[in-house]
């Protein structure tokens, strides 16, 4: 079973220890000699998952989660169907069991199933419960590939407890040959038909989804929307375009001709939705028309288009580059280069307003979130680093002040939007960066925290350098203003809105919780200008090989 | 009497009359009770806690007449904007909160910020 998991290259495999796979979890660091893949501690299934989703979005490749049957499964399921909705590789071994005959009463049955894989079925692309040895290598490359085949998600191999103890057969077990397919790509005449109305357009916009899969996806985006000199909206689920692109942005005005690559939903990701009685011609590419699944409701509306692709963007972007080269006369780009200047002016504009908003409170106490993330850009812009978390309860002060241009630079979101995904993502993502040498930066909303926290620990323990910053508002603040507008609708009042959502009385102290976990925690911090010199203090940490906390109390959003 | 204390004193002095100042109803409205009410009804939660703004709009400086703001809180033009009834506040508490709010400093302009200044001229 380790020969089969090391010729898929694994580099780490994060696990709760659970019984029932204590035959895998020997075989890993024994046989295995713990390395490729290296076995890393965890305190939550759901940690586990979710540190591999974020290795994932920056590595390109999923990391293992070993789960315990059941009871680690279904700690895990929450953190599963995040990375399904965020389309993120994560292979998941559940152990298990199987043999009802076999098995003892007490724990060992509480931990078996008849179908483990049901608790996840929903939010899984594939799944398998293999009988035997041979079984087992061949579900494993075929869940690898499937897994990796995009639209990209979750699988789940379940492993048999007592297959684990069995002695190698006696003839020698044949490992399947991985071999990636090429990703589909669209139709050659909706490709050209495709470039013809972007080609034609007066006001073209692209909206980018869950789009580019690796570096090569932003340069072919960056590519066409030159050719076009058409305006980009990134979205916020992963760098699809330079932040600083004179094109980057809403672009001027409504527009006639909407591509969107790998959008889910009706329209475009927030912000920018494309009413579909605008009028505008709408081209989709997305692999997600090639596979979903009924029962959670992910998939969101049925988006409304003139053209689509059941295809990966990424992959089809070549083609309709090269369709656009082919039906631009060097009239139409002349047009084209006005345009552009349009919207270089619009984006020009955009970040001036971005920087006076970013004054606003400046000097408050608590710290105002542009003032954080102001004071961290300024510590960070010469090094080689990475935002390994999500900037959507942050006011997006990053995407607006940093200047955001390679893949690793931002790792976008939950995916379903579920809490507990931030502080183990950032782990998982800063472990993914540390062979290269990155820097780490994870701003910590203290709610996401609060779910697993020893998350930190592991942090700790495998010597993972990540600056975690708290943007401690002390509330699951989203909440408190939802509780105050349905008190509006009410009639009722807001006054009483803090009740069941806000963190406080006591509050918590997080550079404790962190020194608890064997961290370098610092905080709490109210002032902003104690802010930059705490942040140069846990960078000195950081930058040394190890985790560092700062807890600095935040104006809410 | 020796400068330092001569200073001292005198910051003392401007530290009480501007606390002074903060709990004496002013012709608008009551700045201490405005705050109260400010932090009570959350305000803060989506303006923050010095009126400079967040998932809502800034309202500082507050550019709305009394008037202009009880009407607006009375009949908000986003569903976000909690609409206060007189059944919940009156028109002399929404007065108050309007002389607390009017009574907060402004932000410095972006460009007298060093570090602002510096991210705009960067790549």
């Amino acid at each position: 079973m380790v020969d089969v998991i090391k010729s898929l290259g694994f580099e780490y495999a994060a696990a709760n220890p659970g019984s029932s796979f204590e035959g895998l979890h020997e075989s890993i660091i024994n046989y295995g000699e713990n390395k490729m893949p290296e076995l890393l501690t965890c305190c939550h299934e759901e940690s586990s998952v979710a540190m591999a989703h974020g290795y994932a979005k920056i590595e390109g490749k999923p990391m293992l989660a070993i789960v315990h049957g059941n009871i680690g499964l279904q700690h895990a399921s929450m953190a599963i169907y995040n990375a399904y909705a965020d389309r993120v590789p994560v292979f998941v071994i559940a152990g298990n069991f199987r043999d009802a005959g076999a098995r003892a009463n007490g724990v060992n049955s509480y931990h078996s199933a008849q179908d483990m894989a049901l608790i996840v079925r929903d939010s899984v692309k594939w799944d398998d419960e293999p009988g035997s040895l041979a079984a087992f290598a061949e579900s494993m490359v075929r869940a690898y590939k499937i897994a990796m085949t995009p639209p990209m998600e979750p699988v789940l191999i379940v492993l048999d407890h007592d297959m684990q103890e069995r002695p190698m057969p006696a003839s020698p077990v044949r490992i399947p040959r991985l071999t990636m397919p090429a990703f589909p790509v669209g139709d050659p005449n909706a490709v050209r038909e495709a470039a013809r109305l972007l080609v034609a357009a007066q006001n073209p916009r692209i909206n980018a989804g869950r789009m580019a899969r690796t570096p090569e996806g932003i340069k072919r985006l960056v590519e066409l929307a030159e050719l076009l000199q058409a305006s980009v909206n990134g979205g916020g689920d992963r760098v699809n375009f330079p932040s600083r692109h004179p094109l980057a942005g809403m672009g001027v005005g409504a527009p006639d001709v909407v591509l969107n690559l790998e959008v889910q939903g009706a329209g475009s990701p927030n912000p920018g939705a494309i009413p579909s009685s605008s009028g505008a011609k709408t081209i989709n590419i997305s692999s997600l028309d090639l596979f979903i699944k009924s029962n959670l409701q992910d998939f969101q509306h049925l988006p409304d288009a003139d053209i689509a692709m059941a295809a990966d963007a990424e992959a089809t972007l070549p083609q309709l580059i090269e369709e656009v080269k082919r039906q631009l006369t060097p009239d139409r780009k002349r047009a084209l280069q006005e345009r552009g200047s349009k919207i270089a002016e619009t984006h020009q504009q955009a970040r001036s307003v971005a920087m006076e908003a970013a004054a606003f409170g400046w000097d408050s106490s608590p710290v105002s979130l542009a003032r954080l993330c102001g004071e961290l850009w300024a510590q960070i812009e010469n090094d080689d680093w990475s935002l390994v978390s999500w900037q959507g309860f942050i006011s997006s002060w990053p995407g607006r002040l940093w200047t955001i241009d390679k893949h690793y630079h931002y790792i976008g979101g939950q995916g379903a939007g579920a809490m507990g995904y931030g502080a183990p993502a950032a782990v998982g993502a800063a472990l993914a960066n540390r062979k290269h040498g990155r820097l780490s930066i994870n701003i910590q909303t203290d709610g996401d925290l609060n779910y697993a926290p020893g998350v930190l620990w592991t942090a700790c323990h495998h010597n993972i350098p990540l600056l975690t910053v708290m943007h401690n508002n002390r509330a699951y603040h989203q909440e408190v203003m939802f509780i105050q507008q349905m008190a509006s609708r009410r009639n009722r009042g807001g006054d009483r809105a803090h009740i069941g959502t806000t963190i406080k009385d006591p509050n918590i102290d997080y550079a404790k919780m962190a020194q608890a976990y064997g961290m370098y925690g610092e905080g709490p911090i109210s002032n902003p200008k104690d802010v930059a010199p705490a942040i140069k203090r846990a960078l000195e940490r950081v930058r040394k090989g190890e985790p560092a906390l700062l807890d600095v109390v935040t104006q809410p959003r | 009497m020796p400068r330092s204390l001569l200073l001292a004193v005198l910051v003392v002095s401007v530290c009480l009359s501007a606390a002074a100042a903060q709990t004496q109803p002013t012709s608008s409205g009551n700045l201490q009770a405005g705050k109260d009410l400010y932090l009570r009804y959350s305000c803060y939660a989506c303006h923050g806690y010095d009126g400079h703004g967040g998932a809502g709009a800034r309202l500082v400086p507050m550019r709305m007449t009394g008037e202009r703001f009880t009407a607006y809180l009375r009949s908000p033009r986003t569903p976000q904007m909690p609409l206060y009834s007189t059944r919940l506040l009156t028109d002399a508490q929404l007065g108050d909160v309007w002389a607390y709010i009017k009574s907060l400093p402004a932000s410095p302009d972006a460009k007298d910020i060093p570090l602002l200044a510096r991210i705009m001229r960067g790549k």
